[in-house]
């Protein structure tokens, strides 16, 4: 029996080989969403755990991936929800300070506070397409959501980016 | 400026990040434990039933004859 009907006959053993062989793409996911490893890690056990209480409803001949990436993308924009300011920018990698670090300063720190202010279905598809660079198709994918709808989300964000810094004075 | 550009300089990708842990260890705990979310359906179900009691409050013998 295959790897993926045997998790779906209820065997553990098959479910902690799925689990060590995805967990670091559907942690690397979420954190790349919600850019915070501790509550990455938390999601993505919790994105197991509805995949092993939903396992009876798999189709063992679906991508199991795909499958893990969509749920742990209605998992990660619950915690933008729920958490839209804490989640943010504590962990994020800063870039290197560049000579004319001072002049640029003001423009990325007005850009990270105006990026934490969109709203989390407009923040996760920036995040994913424009900073982590992930196709549309997958991002399309794991939102269930249409190419277009990625592109439309995309749109908005980088408007409402500029909105948002406008405000602030900054113009890019 | 490109505001890309800049976006991917303030906020810098992270890129394959690993887990700090196994996460297995944590798995296992969770498969021991309960949801953590309150079985809505159950209280929407009893609540229903709570009702019906005060509306057919003979109901409640009924109930409890086949409990």
């Amino acid at each position: 029996m295959e790897l993926l009907e045997r998790f779906v006959a209820d065997d553990m053993d098959a479910f902690e080989t799925l689990f060590r062989q995805f967990q670091r793409d559907v942690y690397r996911w979420i954190v790349r969403i919600i850019r915070d490893p501790a509550a990455a890690e938390e999601l993505t056990v919790e994105t197991f755990w509805r995949i092993y209480r939903s396992r009876a409803r798999f189709d063992p001949k679906r991508e199991f991936g795909a499958w893990a990436r969509r749920i742990a993308t209605n998992l990660a924009l619950d915690h933008l929800h729920r958490a839209p300011r804490e989640s943010e920018l504590d962990t994020d990698r800063i870039a290197e300070p560049s000579p004319d670090h001072t002049a640029r300063h003001g423009v990325r720190d007005a850009l990270r506070r105006a990026f934490r202010r969109l709203p989390p279905k407009l923040r996760a598809v920036a995040t994913l397409a424009l900073i982590e660079e992930q196709p549309q198709a997958v991002i399309a994918e794991a939102l269930g959501i249409s190419i277009t709808a990625v592109k439309t989300r995309e749109f908005r964000a980088v408007r409402l980016l500029r909105q948002s810094l406008k405000r602030m004075g900054v113009e890019i | 400026m490109n505001l890309t550009e800049e976006l991917r300089k303030a906020i810098a990708p992270l890129g394959d990040t690993e887990p700090r842990q196994d996460l297995w260890p944590h798995m296992l705990r969770r498969l021991d434990r309960q949801p953590r979310r309150a079985p809505y359906l159950d209280w929407a179900l009893a609540a229903v039933l709570l009702a019906s009691f005060f509306v057919f409050p003979k109901a409640v013998l009924a109930f409890f004859y086949q409990m």
